[in-house]
């Protein structure tokens, strides 16, 4: 779906994309992760064809980006940063403005996919208050509606759930994995690890403009080869295991082992009051922060 | 796209505010003209006040020429440098483009609608000044005027004046040309729509340097300034002498040859100069837009 191939943005002597090789495929739930200011936007803004790069090449929907990108972007909804709405217009009205600008809008049915755009992101409700007396939420909300009314094969999102309160974050999140069972194919940005660990199944990671990182989430993280245990008589586990903890601290422990099943079997036999065990798996937070260099410890802040 | 701007425009609160004030000048003019009935003295002044106690149906000629200077380029600069430069920073233009609106289409719909913008206002300044003149100024009150200091005695007219230009009544009251011929009330229409588009047309050079500056900055008041800037470089340059190598080709040379409208015949070679003088800024300034917009990045 997307493809980037050594691709390099310079502003002056900044180099705000470094050499990056981007492999989107379809039915991705592609998470682009990266501490503000490491290049996620520039790249997001030059798939959509808005900012030109220095070397590289890019391809979208099979096309090249940005020679075919009016080919392309009817197909592709997008959410740029922050979202944005003529503040004096009401949401539907801004909807249909937007609709009507570029081509593929088809008049016929513009107001059926409007309004299921609203109703998806749930904004069915909403009056003819102008943009300028939504919050923040229902604004990301209506920017996301916007990327929706085309009803497009590919959703390319930038921090798509900022500003958004917890039970905004989860519809939302919802929404994306509905729509992605339907067919569309998601790429978002975000700086928040928690969010893209709970959407994504591809994950790249940006650091200062390179990608350090992409892979399929479930096999970065794979069972370490460790169990944890946590139990009332540490003294007789460790006896028992004889050698194989790896790691004890009070009441739990990390045990080098691949079957859990197994290990508890041996730990019952034995007379070990188990209160829970379980397989090793990497966060993504130690993921990524084994990937990224310094710098990293902007993850996680909210912009 | 252009359907969309125009929506835009019309939708916009700004373009009635501003356009309402442009109209308000005139008004208040005429206000205090008809309470004091001191008109400026012939060749005095704004063109064409001199004779409004005369004959208010040529107030819509001598609210023009009020507006001309200043309102009306003011509120044309900021149309325009607003039309890129707005949508940027309030973060639509990236969601324009990415829908996708073409930018060479995006260009000309912004075009269009400043355009419209100037028509617009034109035609309230013409059509509010009418009704204005005809009701607070005009024959019913020329009478009084005979008698006043400063105002206007019937029939006296300025032909082809060289400074702020001035028309009256004949006696038999009809509408004379400058050049003392009389008007037909259909010769009066044709000219003051002549008149009309010129002016129009002459706003095209700012709106399409303020336009072109739009392109380069994501500030739309910079690059409103920016435009009005350069009107004010053209303005102080058309009165000096020792500028006049580079008189013919300022945007606001011609500005004032509008007036030829109302001289018997018609006096086409300033009116011709001026077309041809904004279209030559029109096609530079939109080429350089265009160039630029075109292969920017849009970070905004």
């Amino acid at each position: 779906m997307i493809t980037t191939q050594n691709l390099t943005k310079r502003f002056g002597h900044v180099e705000a994309v470094r050499d990056v090789s981007l492999d989107v495929r379809e039915g991705d739930r592609y998470g682009l992760l990266g501490p503000n200011g490491s290049g996620k936007s520039t790249l997001v803004r030059m798939l959509l064809g808005l900012v030109y790069a220095t070397s590289g090449s890019i391809s979208v929907l099979g096309e090249p980006v940005p020679r075919h990108v009016g080919r392309v972007l009817p197909e592709i909804g997008a959410v740029i940063e922050e979202p944005a709405a003529y503040p004096h217009l009401s949401g539907r009205a801004n909807l249909r403005l937007l609709d009507a600008a570029g081509p593929h809008g088809a008049r016929r049915t513009r107001r059926r996919r409007v309004d299921d755009a609203l109703e998806q992101v749930g904004l069915a409700g909403i009056d003819r208050r102008p943009v300028r007396a939504y919050s923040l939420g229902m604004r990301q909300r209506l920017g996301l509606a916007a990327a929706l009314v085309r009803r497009p094969r590919l959703l390319i999102l930038d921090e798509p759930t900022n500003g958004l309160d917890p039970r905004g974050i989860r519809d939302i999140r919802d929404l994306l994995i509905g729509l992605n069972s339907d067919g569309v194919t998601v790429f978002l940005s975000s700086h928040l690890l928690p969010e893209v660990s709970a959407l994504c199944t591809r994950i790249g990671v940006l650091d200062s403009g390179k990608l350090v990182l992409q892979d399929r989430l479930a096999s970065l993280q794979e069972p370490t080869g460790r169990i944890l245990i946590s139990t009332d008589d540490p003294e007789r586990a460790v006896a028992t295991l004889d050698g194989l903890v790896e790691h004890r601290d009070g009441a739990d422990l990390v045990v080098r082992a691949d079957d859990p099943a197994e290990l508890n079997a041996r730990l019952v036999a034995a007379g070990v009051p188990v209160r829970s065990l379980a397989l090793q798996r990497r966060s993504l937070e130690e993921i990524v922060l084994e990937v990224t260099g310094a710098g990293s410890d902007q993850f996680g802040v909210p912009a | 796209m252009i359907a969309v701007e125009l929506f835009k425009l019309v939708r916009r609160l700004r373009t009635w505010i501003s356009i309402g004030l442009i109209c308000a000048l005139p008004l208040i003019v005429a206000i205090f003209i008809a309470v004091t009935h001191l008109a400026p003295p012939p060749g005095q002044g704004s063109a064409f006040l001199s004779a409004v106690l005369d004959e208010g149906q040529l107030y819509p000629a001598a609210a023009l020429a009020l507006v001309l200077p200043v309102f009306l380029p003011v509120a044309v600069a900021v149309v325009a440098g607003d039309s890129i430069a707005g949508e940027a920073s309030a973060g639509t233009l990236r969601y324009l483009l990415a829908r996708p609106v073409g930018r060479t289409k995006l260009l000309v719909a912004k075009l269009v609608a400043v355009i419209t913008f100037a028509v617009l206002a034109v035609v309230a300044v013409t059509v509010t000044s009418y009704a204005t003149g005809v009701l607070i100024l005009g024959p019913s009150r020329a009478a009084a005027v005979g008698t006043t200091p400063g105002g206007l005695a019937p029939g006296s007219i300025a032909p082809g004046a060289g400074g702020a230009p001035t028309a009256g009544l004949q006696p038999g009251a009809a509408i004379t040309s400058l050049s003392g011929t009389p008007l037909t009330t259909l010769q009066l229409i044709e000219r003051v729509l002549g008149a009309m588009s010129f002016i129009t047309v002459s706003m095209l050079g700012v709106a399409a340097i303020a336009l072109f500056l739009s392109t380069l900055t994501d500030s739309a008041i910079g690059a409103a300034l920016g435009s009005l800037a350069a009107l004010v470089v053209s303005e102080i340059l058309v009165t000096l002498n020792a500028a006049s190598a580079v008189q013919p080709y300022l945007p606001t040379r011609y500005w004032l040859a509008w007036i030829d409208f109302f001289r018997d015949p018609i006096l086409w070679r300033d009116i011709q100069r001026g077309f041809a003088i904004q279209a030559v800024y029109v096609v530079v300034f939109l080429a350089a837009a265009w160039a630029n917009f075109a292969t920017r990045d849009v970070t905004a």
